[in-house]
């Protein structure tokens, strides 16, 4: 069942990409191929290799349950937040909160994954600003 | 003779103190990457990546560093297979069948020693193998035309798809979604801008480091939070380490078969190390008289494997170097240095930079003395890393990985395309859908569309031009033949699974 989905969703895409390779413009300086045929071909293989797929599908894999998916999508979270905040923040607090959090997921203790974050920032920190001379910043900017 | 001044040349260039104390870093960073479990060549080669960058190293330098870690990787892939029959990274899958056996039986040191050395032998010879072979084959492709190119690099998605993965059209799929994502940004035969959206973010198309570091890295989190990193604590003894003088030499003709074995599937396009490792073995197994001790802890099938895997390491390099064709994930990884560095692999980079060519090949030599030192001495430091567990381990990674793109290209939004490579290869994971395809199609989406074109203008959209030369046929029939040979051989090439407690 998985894999008749998955053939369904990349059989939706192929078609969306082709959709939009008809709308590349055609330049008036072209070559026998021009800028569409490519995307057309790679289309046309996904279409194929998706209804494969769909017409033989292999057994499912192991699913885990719900809960999991909702601890993947807050690690999902959790990155988006630290690409939001590593710049206006500076190193160390995104890290030492995404790492943490990261490693709590991973294995639920909550001091071991506080010393993990701890660690990992200042660490890691360490190694980037002095060993390789990375221009980061420990704290926001406007601390000091 | 002409190859013997320039490999004196360079060793020149690599016996310098910095390329050397690099050749000796990459080589521990790389064990300890080959050795942890969930951390393997590739995506131990793609992390380091951005940061060999922003250590502003030139050419020769970064790519001496990056080798020494894919050497190493191969390597330090067989500590953990050994001791805690988790392979490190999927060639050393073939280890576990005899290194874990042995290693209960109380002989983890024997092991350990006799795979370095064989790892030693197999890397050695197939670096030689290197220096022979790859100047020939530079020279024969200057014989090829666009049309040669875009036949090879079909050869290189159907063995790709073919031989090292279970479902064609899964690896077919994966191909395509590598091909697709390259399409977008600027087309460089017009300068037309496609599928970006209207994001001017896209303008120059997907980085190939943000999607490999994606695949390769993020996954592996989300793997690992998934499976909460059941523990990897190593359940076998490891003594005194002591030469085992005896079963080197008992397996020192099975070492020299695997060598050539594992280096002919290396060089094959998209075949790579797994083939390598899995073919020695099974020929190994084979040929020696006496084989009811194979998966109980036989030391030739310890050596075999390991002599295999690294040959292939070696033998992978030849059609990257040359051609600029990969034929591994990790080779595609260093691919996609090599392009990040503004090198073009292929015939012209052993005439026009024979500097870094040889440099490289003589800091491979020297990497593998260094590798032999640090295997089979200090094999016990090695071990003791081991012991960082997966909840330190992969949080640290990630970071890595995050201020390694970020140091690269401080755009957020780089950050976030790689966070949907991550979720995306979680899933194809799952679906048992391979991601290197993916990676390859990403780094020659674009140039097998320029090679296609070109075959076109010369001659005038005349699509039977394809197969007009016997070089493009014979890669024609070599990729049909990679691609649907391995259905009827599923039987024979199915992968064995790690011995259970």
């Amino acid at each position: 069942m998985s894999d008749r989905i998955f053939g369904l969703v990349i059989l939706i895409v192929a078609l969306g990409y082709i959709f939009s390779a008809t709308l590349i413009q055609t330049s008036f300086l072209s070559d026998p191929v021009g800028s569409k045929t490519f995307p057309y071909i790679i289309g046309g293989c996904a279409i194929v290799a998706a209804l494969v797929v769909m017409w033989k599908p292999e057994t499912d894999p192991y699913w885990p349950p719900a809960i999991t998916f909702v601890r993947l999508g807050l690690a999902v979270i959790v990155l988006v937040g630290y690409d939001y905040t590593l710049k206006p923040l500076g190193f160390i607090i995104p890290t030492t909160l995404a790492s943490g959090l990261l490693s709590y997921q991973i294995s639920p203790r909550r001091l071991p994954a506080v010393l993990t974050g701890v660690g990992l920032s200042v660490g890691l920190f360490a190694v980037f600003k002095f060993a390789l001379g990375l221009g980061l910043y420990a704290f926001p900017k406007a601390w000091f | 003779m002409e190859t013997l001044s320039l490999l004196m040349d360079g060793f020149a260039v690599a016996l310098t103190p910095t390329t050397l104390f690099l050749a000796v870093i990459g080589c521990i960073l790389g064990t300890i990457i080959g050795a942890l479990p969930g951390l393997g060549p590739s995506n131990g080669v793609a992390i380091l990546i951005p940061l060999a960058f922003s250590l502003g190293l030139d050419a020769t330098a970064s790519l001496v560093l990056m080798t020494s870690v894919y050497y190493g990787a191969m390597y330090g892939g067989r500590i953990s297979s050994i001791l805690l029959n988790i392979p490190g990274d999927e060639p050393a899958l073939m280890t576990t069948l005899d290194g874990y056996p042995m290693a209960k039986a109380g002989r983890a040191g024997d092991a350990l020693v006799l795979s370095g050395v064989a790892s030693f032998v197999g890397a050695l010879l197939a670096t030689f193998g290197l220096i022979l072979l790859a100047p020939v084959l530079a020279r024969l492709a200057y014989k090829f035309g666009p049309a040669e190119y875009f036949a090879l690099y079909i050869l290189a998605f159907s063995t790709l798809g073919g031989i090292a993965s279970k479902n064609q059209a899964k690896a077919a799929i994966a191909a395509c979604i590598g091909l697709g994502i390259s399409m977008i940004g600027i087309d460089n035969n017009t300068s037309i801008v496609r599928f970006t959206y209207g994001n001017l973010h896209l303008y120059d198309g997907v980085d190939f480091l943000v999607a490999i570091v994606g695949l390769f890295a993020v996954t592996e989190v989300f793997v690992f939070i998934e499976s909460h990193g059941k523990d990897s604590a190593i359940g076998v003894k490891l003594g005194k380490i002591t030469i085992p003088v005896n079963d080197i030499l008992l397996c020192k003709w099975a070492m020299l078969r695997s060598t050539l074995i594992g280096f002919v599937a290396g060089i094959l396009p998209g075949a790579g190390a797994s083939l390598g490792s899995f073919l020695s073995y099974s020929a190994e197994k084979a040929i020696v008289k006496d084989n009811s001790m194979f998966g109980k802890g036989d030391p030739r099938g310890v050596a075999a494997p390991e002599a295999g895997n690294n040959a292939a390491a070696g033998g992978a390099l030849i059609p990257m170097l040359t051609l600029g064709v990969p034929g591994s994930g990790t080779t595609a990884v260093l691919l996609a240095l090599l392009m990040t560095l503004n090198i073009t692999p292929g015939p012209t980079l052993f005439t026009d930079r024979p500097d870094v060519v040889w440099g490289l090949i003589a800091s491979l030599l020297i990497a593998n003395v260094v590798l032999l030192v640090l295997n089979v001495p200090m094999v016990k430091f090695f071990v003791r890393i081991l012991m960082v567990p997966p909840w330190v381990l992969l949080p640290g990674v990630t970071m890595v990985s995050f201020v390694g793109i970020y140091s690269l290209s401080g755009s957020t939004f780089d950050l976030l395309m790689m966070i949907g490579f991550g979720a995306m290869g979680f899933f194809l994971r799952k679906l048992d859908v391979p991601t290197v395809p993916i990676i390859l199609g990403i780094l020659l989406g674009n140039r097998m569309e320029d090679n296609l074109r070109r075959a076109m203008v010369i001659s005038d959209g005349d699509w039977t031009f394809l197969f007009s030369s016997w070089i493009a046929i014979g890669f024609w029939a070599a990729a049909i033949l990679g691609f649907v040979g391995p259905m009827f051989l599923r039987g024979v090439l199915k992968k064995p699974v790690p011995p259970t407690d």
